[in-house]
């Protein structure tokens, strides 16, 4: 039962916060010989599979790194390209290490940007009177839980579908906001919250989350 | 306990069925402009979830909810998505997507020689089907207008 991510976004769609509570990382290492039966491609600046799904390697997964030396981007730690240093028949056998990738922190913010116009247009697109944006997204290995203030912020988090109690959570991630953030006379409304007792006070709010199962109301 | 409405589209974007039966609000656009505004926004949808999602994912994108509706959609390894807008009180319709799947559409539809698929459904006979489904689910229920 955990809660993996948190995000804070400001009226007009920009990310303001994120805080990854719990990232699982399923990675995959394995030394292979020539030649490669796995078929990678460039996708995004990053080296994914796109054929070959075998042991633990799945379609999509990035490489994250080459004989123990984490990649950077589409090339080795030493600089050279990925899919030409593979094509080379001498320097196997090789231990690739493939898994999901990380977002980016550009990533990061696109999504949450993608997520604020889905909210808008899901109100919309309603069958009923007066309905709200997305509140609750649901897929089958996470749970998005989303509350917009009156004043146009969202605070989204990702959790595991069985976890309770995070409709309280989101409400008290909203004091710790209005204390710590917006009462801080530092803080520029709209603007990256870099506060230090926002982020103390938010790690303990998950942790008291995680830990109960259920957020009680009133701590 | 109500069923608000339908939507079928196939790989392409195209909406190939639509239906509705408890709608209060229309959505202030013509009905071409929603089908390519819903199904743009199921696309954009699945591709966030595949990217935010922290684990591998095996069925993607369940359903979500707002304060009044909840949208429940199930796509087939062929591509066809089906869209069922519902009351917040229905938890999980994904078996009845499917039962409108393989029961009434493949039946239908795909074994019928004269339909073409990839265009609108115009079967009359899939139509009474489906909606005879839907009224006898046991959470719709018609609301008083």
């Amino acid at each position: 039962m955990v809660i993996f991510s948190v995000y804070v976004v400001n009226k007009a769609g920009g990310l303001i916060y994120q805080y990854d509570n719990y990232t699982p990382r399923a990675e995959a290492e394995k030394t292979f010989s020539y030649p490669l039966d796995i078929v990678l491609k460039h996708h995004d600046e990053k080296v994914v599979v796109s054929f070959g799904q075998r042991d633990g390697i799945r379609v999509g997964h990035a490489v994250l790194s080459i004989n123990g030396a984490d990649v950077i981007g589409k090339n080795t730690a030493e600089g050279k390209d990925i899919l030409e240093y593979l094509k080379d028949p001498s320097n196997y056998p090789v231990s690739i290490r493939f898994g999901r990738a990380r977002l980016s922190s550009n990533e990061k913010l696109m999504l949450a940007s993608m997520f604020h116009s889905l909210f808008a247009i899901g109100s919309q697109l309603s069958p009923e009177v007066g309905s709200s944006g997305i509140e609750m997204l649901e897929t089958d290995v996470f749970k998005l839980h989303c509350f917009q203030t009156l004043t146009g912020i969202k605070f989204i988090v990702l959790a595991d579908p069985r976890q309770s109690g995070i409709d309280a959570l989101l409400r008290k991630i909203y004091e710790i906001y209005s204390d710590f953030a917006l009462k801080n006379p530092f803080y520029s409304l709209e603007m990256p919250i870099r506060c230090e007792l926002f982020d103390q006070n938010l790690k303990s709010a998950l942790e008291i989350a995680e830990k109960a199962g259920n957020f009680g109301a009133g701590s | 306990m109500t069923v608000h409405n339908l939507y079928i589209f196939d790989r392409n974007g195209s909406c190939l069925y639509y239906n509705e039966w408890n709608r209060k609000k229309q959505a202030g656009i013509s009905k071409d402009e929603e089908f390519k505004l819903m199904y743009g926004m199921l696309f954009s949808i699945r591709s966030f979830v595949s990217k935010m999602s922290p684990l591998d994912m095996k069925e993607g994108f369940l359903s979500f909810q707002t304060s009044k509706y909840r949208l429940h959609y199930y796509e087939t390894p062929s591509g066809l998505r089906f869209v069922m807008n519902t009351d917040l009180s229905v938890p999980n319709a994904r078996e009845t997507l499917q039962h409108i799947y393989s029961n009434l559409y493949v039946e239908y539809i795909v074994k019928n020689p004269v339909c073409v698929l990839g265009q609108s459904l115009d079967s009359e006979l899939f139509s009474s089907r489906l909606d005879a489904y839907i009224r006898a689910l046991p959470y719709y229920s018609p609301r008083a207008a």
